[in-house]
């Protein structure tokens, strides 16, 4: 198939960046169809793959003066489709740029380019007793740049924050080529939060094409408690109460039994396989600091109806207590022909109400949900499990998750911990915002994109869309979107 | 302490302005006014009297509170329930607001270890330049719905929308703090020690040099903070509270009789910086404090040469007040325009341009 890019915009771009770095072969585009989100697919007209940011530049004044719309794209491991491409659209991959450009020990950074994986910092800087604390579980493949682009958390956001809380400056090129430095050495710059407004902007502003983020000193001691509850309200009862109890673990994590019987079937963690819910609660510092959360933790576990407590021998316990966790996702795979991954946050205090309200949902759709989740941040990833193999059950599971997604902001939560908005989650936004919030969001996204070239259709509904969206989605006997002609 | 939604009263002021192209100038407790250049706006928009707390659940560790609540108000109700704003800022004044405080971005001295004004933000509802009502963010601690407006507002001197509530994440208080004090008459190596310390894992939630002594305050579990105090050595401070008070409101004495107080913001370790006159080294080194009759264009120089950014905090050097390059000033003024297309909110209170 012809590609309908302009046929001197491709030359252009060869020139730029060399043959050796543009993929226009079908066969080859392949690889590029779609993110983590494998359900929707798109294949692109072409990928750039620069290896400079003089050569990320120069791509983007060519797409700007030939109106090409632009896709960036890290290791691909996104769960929302935000790097999903778009129709006459580019691909522009940051895999080639993945140096770690400087670790200054003296002043506790990395200096990185956007293509250099997650866990790849923390190894160069663990020389040093340094380590980048935001640790997404896909923090083996993905890349910083993507992280930056989603804001990414992990399991030790409760205490270490986001990648927001973790970046000090950015380098950034504007749609129009032009090279922009937010952010500094220091903390806290004078002027506009740029920092702020780019971190979790989903390239819809700009390309990232060099980050300076924070490292900490690793801690000399850590500890993780396993603690089994015979019903989900306890669970979730337990968790406010430690979190109430002045304690902030470095992470507070939940499994549903389903969650338990499955992963330890995959990984021998040794689980509780007849619990309705444990936790896992891990503490980090100095070796007094954990020794008293551990006390008053166990405490407080124990007065919410914690049926058992595992303190974890060693590291290599402490590892196998974490496995289970981290292989969730895998363990769920073996299971189920297919899952869908939600990601909304909710008040702790709603927990075991979700929980319950979400099986309800499930079983009046005849379909399974597993659930682990960071309990801590209320942070909800059920997972839905369907084959799409079975006609019809793709459909029922989106209208699961999107029945999820509506309670997590009826409780007062949001559709959105971690995984952005990406396509997945378009309509939603719609629930989440007004008309005039999105609206906001367009002219902020104007302001750095007046030819919306930059992941465009992402993140930002049209109107239109939430009108139609709407009409099927009625709330409080309302009709949305008033001030939109109806079709 | 007193309740009260503005809400409709603010929004039809701000309405009337579009509609007559007024200027308005965002006051609070007007505490911190000799920030920033002054605005050209004369007619005042009262925010003070828009207060109270919208809800706070300590268990959920999220506070929603009008803008107009006096930080007062808010840090004793937090202190009654064991917790604080991991941020500590500075009031300047007991008229000071939560709103003029996240305006104005200012954290005090655990910000290098807890966070900033910013990182504690979580959502807020703002009124912006075209008069619409609109709310981002939210009450849960993760949420990337949309891009981060509520923090966006953090720092932005009210140019980008009058704030009328915020939520805010707060954090249990320790169970112990202590201070511990080192003499040091060489900023050289007090600025040196501070970075090899910050390298090891120690539960510092403050470290500062005041030309005399090396102050850290250390904060977690009893048994912790005293270990931990044993192996860094020093004296303990048992009014190390006061001082840490002190610091944060700029009451200690190397504050007074600042004509022109500087701030510098640069990366921690940079090497104590060839600017004639007195210095006090917060945030471990990454923010510094300057009292000096030096021409400004010499500071803003010798800073921006390092990566780092000098504002004149305190005085009447204003001349460019906001030093941006002109790529980045373009981004700034893009920003207000989506947001204010008529620049009636706080004008000038950057610069002339914003």
């Amino acid at each position: 198939m012809p590609s309908l890019l302009n046929a001197r915009f491709i030359a252009q771009c060869r020139s730029v960046l060399g043959a050796e770095n543009l993929i226009i072969e079908p066969e080859m585009l392949r690889a590029y169809e779609c993110d983590a989100l494998v359900a929707l697919r798109n294949l692109p007209e072409m990928v750039a793959l620069p290896e400079s940011v003089e050569q990320v530049q120069a791509l983007m004044k060519l797409c700007y003066e030939y109106d090409v719309p632009v896709v960036a794209r890290g290791a691909g491991t996104g769960l929302a489709g935000g790097a999903l491409p778009v129709t006459n659209g580019i691909v522009l991959g940051l895999s080639k740029m993945q140096r770690i450009l400087a670790i200054d020990q003296e002043n506790r950074t990395a200096r990185v380019q956007p293509g250099v994986r997650n866990l790849a910092i923390s190894e160069a800087a663990k020389s040093y007793s340094l380590y980048y604390a935001p640790d997404p579980s896909s923090q083996i493949a993905c890349t910083i740049g993507g992280n930056i682009a989603e804001n990414s958390g992990g399991v030790h956001c409760l205490k270490y924050g986001l990648t927001v809380h973790n970046v000090l400056q950015l380098k950034f090129v504007t749609i129009e080529g032009e090279l922009l430095t937010f952010g500094g050495s220091g903390l806290d710059a004078p002027g506009y939060d740029l920092l702020a407004l780019t971190i979790g902007s989903e390239g819809l502003l700009g390309i990232v094409v060099e980050a300076t983020v924070r490292l900490l000193p690793c801690q000399p001691c850590t500890q993780v408690l396993l603690a089994a509850f015979d019903s989900i309200e306890n669970a979730g009862n337990a968790v406010a109460a430690v979190i109430a109890g002045r304690l902030v673990p470095a992470g507070l994590e939940l499994m549903d039994n389903a969650a338990i019987r499955v992963t330890d079937d995959f990984v021998h963690a040794n689980y509780p396989i007849d619990a309705e819910a444990i936790l896992l609660c891990e503490f980090d510092g100095l070796l007094e600091q954990v020794d008293a959360d551990l006390k008053k933790t166990k405490a407080i576990l124990k007065e919410n109806g914690a049926t058992s407590i595992r303190t974890a021998k060693d590291s290599e316990e402490r590892k196998l207590f974490w496995a289970g966790r981290k292989a969730a996702f895998p363990a769920v795979g073996r299971i189920s022909a297919d899952y869908y991954c939600m990601d909304g946050t909710i008040p702790r205090k709603h927990l075991a109400k979700v929980l319950t309200q979400i099986t309800r949902f499930a079983s009046d759709l005849g379909l399974k949900v597993v659930n682990v989740f960071h309990a801590g941040d209320g942070n909800l990833h059920p997972l839905i499990l369907y084959d799409a193999g079975h006609p019809g059950e793709y459909e029922k599971a989106e209208q699961l998750g999107g029945q999820i997604l509506e309670l997590c902001v009826a409780v007062g939560g949001s559709i959105t911990g971690e995984h952005g908005v990406g396509v997945e989650k378009l309509n939603h936004m719609c629930v989440q915002f007004s008309s005039v919030e999105l609206r906001q969001f367009e002219r902020l996204k104007a302001a750095f994109d007046s030819k919306n070239l930059l992941n465009p259709g992402k993140v930002i509904p049209s109107l239109h869309r939430c009108a139609e969206f709407g009409r099927m989605h009625v709330h409080k006997g309302q009709l949305p979107y008033p001030e939109l002609e109806r079709f | 302490m007193l309740e009260q939604d503005l809400t409709p009263d603010l929004l039809a002021q701000v309405q009337q302005a579009v509609h007559t192209r007024t200027h308005l100038k965002i006051v609070g407790g007007n505490s911190k006014s000799f920030y920033g250049t002054p605005t050209s706006a004369t007619a005042l928009l009262e925010v003070s009297g828009h207060r109270g707390i919208v809800s706070y659940e300590p268990s959920e560790l999220v506070v929603k509170v009008r803008a107009g609540t006096r930080l007062t108000d808010l840090t004793q109700l937090l202190t009654d329930h064991g917790q604080m704003l991991a941020f500590e800022p500075p009031g300047f004044a007991s008229e000071a607001t939560i709103g003029g405080t996240i305006a104005c971005g200012f954290s005090g001295p655990r910000r290098p270890f807890a966070g900033s004004a910013r990182d504690s933000v979580l959502g807020c509802t703002l009124i912006n330049g075209n008069a619409e009502c609109l709310a981002f963010g939210g009450q849960v601690m993760k949420n990337v719905a949309g891009f981060d407006v509520s923090r966006l507002m953090v720092g932005a001197l009210g140019q980008l929308g009058v704030l009328l509530d915020i939520s805010l994440r707060v954090v249990p208080m320790p169970e112990a703090e202590i201070t511990v004090t080192r003499t040091l008459s060489s900023a050289h190596q007090a600025l040196e020690l501070m970075q090899q310390w910050q390298r090891e894992p120690w539960p510092f939630s403050a470290l500062v040099y005041d030309g005399n002594k090396l102050m850290m305050r250390l904060s977690g579990a009893e048994t912790a903070v005293h270990s931990a105090a044993s192996q860094l050595g020093g004296d303990i401070d048992l009014n190390g509270d006061l001082f840490w008070r002190q610091l944060r409101e700029q009451q200690l004495d190397f504050f007074r009789d600042a004509e022109n107080l500087w701030r510098i913001s640069i990366a921690p370790a940079t090497p104590l910086l060839d600017i004639e006159g007195e210095w006090l080294l917060d945030w471990g080194g990454a923010q510094r404090w300057l009292k000096s009759p030096v021409y400004s264009e010499h500071i803003h120089q010798t800073v921006a040469a390092l990566n780092g950014h000098a504002v004149c905090f305190r005085g009447s050097d204003k001349t460019d007040w906001l030093r941006l390059e002109p790529g980045l000033m373009n981004v700034h003024k893009k920003i207000r325009q989506a947001f204010d297309p008529y620049r009636l909110l706080n004008p000038h209170r950057f610069s002339p341009e914003l």
